[in-house]
């Protein structure tokens, strides 16, 4: 398991090398000066070359990536042109409100998704079957502002049970940060739960025919012991990598929806950086994605494992 | 040993629920099996023999229609609620299935899976189920069953999985072991390994055995009696001795024909033309007769012929019995 561990240790840091080469190549390629859109009005020459010195961007591509690259590795992601902060803080600043959205979404949608695929696997043709295929097909199909902007009504306007939208650590209070996040968290939730309850239950359907189950059947295992115990245990195995895929999506900001409920994620934060050309924070905010994605694919991994004696035999 | 059969099935017929209609699988099946000894169920593939045997236990799809009636042990089988059918038949019967590579779950341990059915039915706790999976395991020739206990499917050979099924169908000491087609899925040399285990076992431990096979070799080195099934009825039924010595159906006969013999050399092996008929489309009268060498006449195609004694433990569904001078040899 270690040097399991340790292998895709060295195959991340490989992939985020990559991550950090393509990130900086993509932004030259980006119409518009950073520089210019820095300064504003105020602009004069003489301002704009020292500060595009100070940048330096006045230097060759390959040596403003190593310098780039070298900074980097010492934690120092850059100073964010807009705000002159360290790129580091203000990436790290925002990781708690993403991280508490994609947990809490994610769990609200395996809740949802786990009875509601379990059951209408084993019932498939019955009237909850069909419920929830209407169900899964409404959450893939509508657009996930659109579900926002109807649950801000009904919940903030019409009922006035939660607030619209902003944002409480859930360090400062977990109550207030309780109330904030329910809506925008059940928003990305219910298109994660259509998308997983289809998954489960087409991963039950297949594990259900299986030989294996017809021997758990046969030696006069209860229901439950059977469904818990043989066929769900082998149908997580690819639900797994759905359930990953979705939180390393949701991890990367879902900028609409922070758009939307004023919710200061890292979505919020790439969209604020695109807007104002800020690259130092832009590149720290992609950087710090494809780090949480390869974490959560690492992760993953390590969980088919424990899940698939089959794997770690290999 | 009571009089009472381990198993006896009377009538029983299965139908089973298609997109294309319903199909007979099984149709007024009727054998039984006492305690200590071997019926082999013989017949092409979807002849309806795991069908019977499945559907008697309560284990055929949600789809299928079954009457008729199954008494395992003296209880009636077939008006039991579901729950105390389950609870009958983990008891009771053990399972081997034919093939070994799919039969067994891949992400648990074997000794889970070999007890699991005893922990259930038996009340054995997980350290007492874990020293029983140990001792089975050994009684079906796996070797240092100690370390083998904590492994998983995988890092079996098919044989050797084999084994694992037996133990797993053993666990609950059951009266009756179902073994459906066990050793297809194998090598010619396990085969005989497999074949010659359960008989073994069964000597010791005096199971009734339902051993479901097409191969008729087997039929002849291990059962007491025979049932041949065609299209989901029973064509033949006996004695192993009185139907090898005069098979009397002209289909028996021809399955006997078919079968390799060393003592004649090579040459081409006899078949037998066509194929089953389709369970959604059987015939009016005998379902062999379209395949059938005899080619009766207007009463094989229109009539069913019913089963009839042959001698005291022999009895065939024929109007010409094979050969014509039936037992006068």
């Amino acid at each position: 398991m270690a040097r399991f561990v340790i292998r895709r240790l060295l195959q991340s840091g490989a992939v985020l090398l990559g991550v950090t080469l393509v990130v900086f190549l993509l932004l030259q390629l980006v119409p518009g000066d950073p520089v210019r859109v820095a300064l504003g009005t105020r602009f004069d020459p003489q301002t704009y070359e020292a500060l595009r010195a100070r940048a330096g961007l006045d230097r060759p591509l390959v040596v403003q990536y190593f310098s780039y690259l070298g900074r980097a590795l010492t934690g120092d992601l850059g100073v964010s042109f807009r705000s002159g902060r360290p790129v580091t803080s203000i990436v790290l600043e925002r990781l708690p409100a993403t991280l508490s959205l994609a947990v809490t979404a994610v769990v609200f949608a395996m809740l949802v998704a786990f009875p509601l695929g379990i059951l209408s696997a084993m019932r498939s043709g019955s009237l909850l079957d069909h419920a929830a295929r209407v169900f899964s097909q409404f959450g893939v199909s509508v657009p996930d502002f659109w579900m926002g902007i109807m649950g801000i009504l009904l919940f903030a306007g019409v009922l006035g049970w939660l607030p619209p939208s902003g944002y409480v650590a859930l360090t400062e209070d977990p109550l207030r940060w309780a109330s904030h996040v329910v809506l925008p968290a059940a928003t990305v939730g219910l298109v994660t739960a259509s998308i997983l309850t289809r998954f489960i239950r087409s991963s039950m359907l297949e594990v259900l025919s299986e030989d294996y189950v017809r021997t758990a059947e046969a030696k006069g295992l209860r229901t439950r012991v059977v469904v818990l115990r043989h066929v769900l245990r082998n149908a997580l195995i690819p639900v797994v990598t759905v359930v990953a895929v979705q939180l390393a999506s949701l991890l990367g900001g879902v900028i609409v929806i922070e758009v939307l409920f004023a919710w200061p994620g890292i979505g919020r934060l790439t969209y604020d950086a695109v807007q104002a050309r800020d690259y130092p924070v832009l590149q720290g905010a992609i950087l710090l994605v494809a780090a949480l994605f390869l974490l959560v694919n690492l992760l993953v991994d390590m969980l088919y494992a424990r899940l698939d004696p089959r794997i770690t035999a290999r | 040993m009571s009089d009472v059969p381990v198993l006896a099935i009377e009538d029983l017929t299965v139908t089973i629920g298609t997109r294309r209609g319903p199909a007979r699988a099984v149709a007024g099946v009727e054998w039984s099996v006492r305690a200590g000894q071997t019926l082999a169920l013989v017949g092409e593939s979807g002849s309806g023999k795991s069908m019977s045997m499945l559907a008697a236990t309560g284990l055929a799809p949600r789809s299928a229609r079954v009457t008729g009636r199954v008494h395992l042990l003296g209880t009636e089988l077939t008006g039991l609620p579901d729950d105390q059918r389950r609870r009958m038949r983990g008891r009771h019967v053990g399972f081997v299935f034919q093939d070994p590579m799919i039969s067994l779950n891949p992400v648990l341990t074997v000794g889970r899976q070999v007890t699991e059915a005893a922990e259930e039915h038996l009340g054995l706790t997980r350290r007492a189920a874990r020293t029983r999976a140990v001792e089975l395991l050994d009684l079906v020739g796996i070797p240092s069953a100690a370390t083998r206990v904590d492994s998983y499917p995988h890092q079996f050979s098919g044989g050797m999985r084999q084994r694992v099924v037996i133990a797993m169908a053993l666990a609950c000491e059951p009266d009756l072991l179902i073994a459906d087609e066990p050793t297809t899925a194998l090598d010619v040399t396990t085969q005989a390994q497999i074949v010659e285990l359960v008989a073994d076992l069964q000597r010791r431990l005096g199971t009734a055995v339902v051993w479901i096979t097409h191969d008729l070799g087997v039929v002849a080195g291990i059962a007491d009696t025979v049932a041949v099934m065609y299209a989901g009825r029973i064509l033949e039924q006996g004695s192993v001795d009185a139907v090898f010595a005069n098979p009397s159906h002209p289909y028996t006969a021809a399955l006997l024909a078919a079968r390799p013999d060393p003592a004649a050399g090579g040459g081409e092996l006899v078949t037998i033309q066509g194929s089953p008929p389709s369970p959604l489309d059987l015939p009016a009268g005998c379902a062999f007769w379209p395949r059938c060498p005899v080619r009766g006449d207007a009463r094989c195609e229109h009539e069913l012929p019913p089963l009839v004694p042959v001698s005291a433990d022999h009895r065939v569904r024929t109007f010409y019995p094979h050969p014509a001078d039936g037992e006068s040899r």
